[in-house]
């Protein structure tokens, strides 16, 4: 079995609380549904979204230079990262040339693809994400569960216990809004004592050289307003050509990704502020592999609102972790393969093929489609397990060949008839250990129609 | 004209009495489509047919759904329409054969004549709604490829207008109530080989559609994908649930009165 299926069988044999876990998600799928239906413009924006989309990544090069001249322009200084380990380099370089100790990071899904915080920390740079959801996570040390809800796999009661541990709150307290304040106090000392803000990026503008970056805590404003160094890390894929574009993404990501209109917070950054220092580390890290990619170039289009994840019914049983990457669900299975198929290369198995992510992606990335190419890509790079591909090899060799079919197939029916119950439910038949197998019929429907159908 | 009937590699060997029905379903509808007095509409059951080779195709393995993809392929070629009560295998044809097929035209000509059989009644023998007797409670389970791959229905994450052409052919029955869903087309966890290998998933998935039917009162669980069915089936027996599994095909066939006669 797969990683992916033994830590999923782990997260579903909890019952209760993998039960809870599809309930939260679909919730916020059915808010999204609301919030969708409320735009009679919501297929239009969605091919509008996946138009603008196309162009930028048929164009990116071109977009992303022009976006480095006018974030320069603006007083930005902008470095190219190769991959994780120079974006690392990059990031630490600055804080280091400045004597940075302490700093406080909005969420971002690349620094966590990057892991760059524990390479701060390593340096001795204490690093706090002050996303509510991203801290929790980082006070138990693990990674975030989601992309956008990265707690969304603890209960209340279990931050309750987190918070009276590492707070000091009182002891059995599940209410919300009491640990939520209790949070908000122990990070404002945190954004008061940081000497520089790290935040992610949502959109950047190639024709302003601005960008934006989206939160519903207002932490990327708390983040980046006392310290005089502001980092922004972004993936090339985050640019979009003009600011008028900007309307459309903002519309779809909130709906999309939490069911609300759009985010409390729409941060734009153009250019450091007063006194401060602006610096955007632009990051391919095995994107333009995926851009030079027929097959899977439309991931790129992602704008990580999570939407697939919440729609997708293993996601939702299974939990984030199981997949064992920073991003995970649907899109996780595409883009974690391109990086290294060899290691990851069992995750677009984890998927029944639904089709539900393709169609509620804002853009319009044909996710299950993708998924099925890249199966096809893992056999043709020799990478599926022995057993799986001997499995298909035999049932290709005896369902081309229309005598031996009905020959296997009589035989399997009788073999399931005579035998005892024992042994076709043994500890091998997977299928067999929550489910019966359909009760095998004395004749085929071929057999029945020779007998029954000619001659009527 | 000639209609081929496709009865899908587990439907033949499991499910004699779905390949029945859906014979008897194209005895009684097909023969609308002749637009001559003169005309015969013949229906064939091609016998070199085996498998559509989705269980290959869909574990990615290529180089074994193509020969099984060509068998398909010459074992209709004969055939004006290809009709087969299964979504799943129906769109395993039409949207997937791309790089099986050699010839590109015959690919081409296969998908454009192959259908799904609620599909074929509604669009291609128009008919509009059936007259017969069905005094049940019955909840329908959308098959995935079904709805997002072949169009059946419109799916609950599209906001465009809604219909379903399954519910269609049904909800005209006499006595029919049809149950609603609180996820009205979420996947019952079938999903070929991942029924079985990721095991624990696949039956959570399936135990919860049968919750949501249960709670809605259904009597009976009724797909226009056999294989979605066996997979539910095959937990409903094995947790004793009260809950009768239909083919659509039969259920419109017992409702019609038409006679399957498989023992």
């Amino acid at each position: 079995m797969s990683a992916h299926a033994v830590a999923a069988a782990e997260f579903v044999a909890n019952g209760s609380r993998a039960a809870w876990h599809d309930q939260a998600l679909w919730f916020i799928r059915a808010k999204r549904d609301n919030q969708a239906r409320s735009l009679p413009e919501w297929e239009h924006l969605r091919e509008l979204a996946s138009q603008v989309k196309l162009h930028t990544m048929s164009n990116l090069a071109g977009l992303l230079e022009q976006f480095d001249e006018n974030a320069r322009r603006l007083g930005a200084r902008v470095h190219w990262a190769r991959d994780a380990a120079e974006h690392n380099a990059i990031i630490h370089g600055l804080l280091a040339e400045r004597s940075v100790r302490r700093v406080v990071k909005s969420k971002s899904m690349l620094t966590e693809e990057c892991g760059l915080n524990p390479y701060l920390e390593r340096h001795g740079i204490e690093v706090t994400d002050t996303d509510l959801g991203e801290w929790i996570v980082q006070l138990r040390d693990e990674a975030p569960s989601h992309i956008v809800l990265p707690a969304i796999h603890i209960k209340k009661e279990e931050v309750g216990a987190l918070f009276h541990d590492r707070l000091g709150t009182a002891a059995g307290a599940t209410d919300p809004k009491y640990l939520a304040e209790a949070a908000r106090q122990r990070l404002r000392q945190k954004f008061l004592a940081a000497e520089a803000g790290i935040t992610g990026v949502n959109f950047a503008i190639a024709e302003t050289g601005g960008f934006v970056v989206c939160t519903n805590e207002g932490n990327a404003d708390l983040g980046t307003s006392l310290p005089p160094l502001h980092i922004a890390a972004m993936g090339i894929e985050k640019i979009i050509p003009r600011a008028a574009d900007l309307g459309v993404f903002l519309r779809l990501l909130g709906r999309s990704a939490t069911g609300q209109p759009i985010t409390a917070y729409s941060s734009h950054f153009h250019g450091p502020r007063p006194g401060g220092e602006l610096h955007i580390v632009l990051v391919d890290n095995g994107r333009s592999s995926l851009l030079g990619s027929e097959d899977f170039r439309r991931s790129l289009n992602c704008i990580r609102c999570g939407a697939c994840l919440n729609t997708c019914p293993v996601f939702r049983r299974s939990g984030g972790h199981s997949y064992g990457v920073t991003v995970a669900g649907p899109i996780g299975s595409i883009i974690n393969p391109a990086r290294d198929a060899a290691e990851h290369g069992s995750l677009p198995y984890a998927c029944s093929l639904c089709g539900s992510c393709s169609d509620v992606c804002p853009v319009k990335i044909d996710l299950h489609n993708q998924l099925l190419t890249w199966r096809r890509e893992i056999v043709a790079r020799g990478l599926l397990a022995p057993a799986k591909r001997t499995m298909m090899r035999a049932a290709s060799f005896v369902l081309r060949r229309s005598w031996l079919y009905r020959a296997a197939g009589a035989a399997a029916r009788t073999a399931l008839r005579i035998s005892p119950r024992w042994l076709v439910y043994s500890r091998l038949n997977l299928w067999g250990r929550q489910r019966e197998l359909p009760e095998p019929p004395a004749k085929s429907f071929r057999a029945w129609y020779d007998e029954h159908q000619e001659g009527r | 004209m000639r209609i081929g009937l496709f009865i899908p590699c587990y439907v033949d060997q499991f499910y004699p009495r779905v390949g029945a029905a859906t014979l008897r379903l194209l005895e009684r509808f097909a023969p609308r489509l002749a637009t001559q007095p003169w005309q015969s509409v013949e229906i064939v059951y091609p016998r070199e047919q085996t498998c559509c080779g989705q269980p290959m195709a869909n574990a990615g393995c290529v180089e074994e759904a193509k020969p099984v993809a060509e068998r398909f392929l010459a074992a209709f070629r004969a055939c004006d329409y290809v009709v087969g009560p299964s979504g799943s295998c129906v769109a395993m044809v039409r949207k997937h054969y791309h790089g099986l097929i050699a010839d590109e035209a015959a690919r081409a000509q296969l998908e454009a004549k192959t259908f799904e059989l609620c599909e074929f009644l509604v669009d291609v023998a128009q008919v509009d709604e059936i007259a017969g007797n069905f005094a049940h409670r019955v909840g329908l389970h959308q098959s995935c490829h079904g709805l997002r791959e072949l169009d059946l229905g419109r799916g609950s994450e599209r906001m465009l207008p809604a219909f379903n052409k399954v519910r269609q052919l049904v909800a005209g029955l006499d006595g029919i109530e049809l149950t609603d869903l609180d996820r009205p087309d979420e996947c019952c966890g079938f999903g070929g080989t991942f029924a079985v290998f990721e095991e624990a998933v696949s039956c959570m998935m399936g135990r919860d559609r049968v919750a949501d039917h249960r709670r809605h009162g259904a009597e009976v669980l009724a797909s226009a994908d056999m294989s979605c069915l066996m997979h539910l089936g095959g937990l409903i027996r094995r947790d004793g649930e009260p809950l009768r599994v239909m083919h659509v095909a039969e259920l419109l066939c017992e409702a019609m009165g038409l006679r399957i006669d498989v023992d």
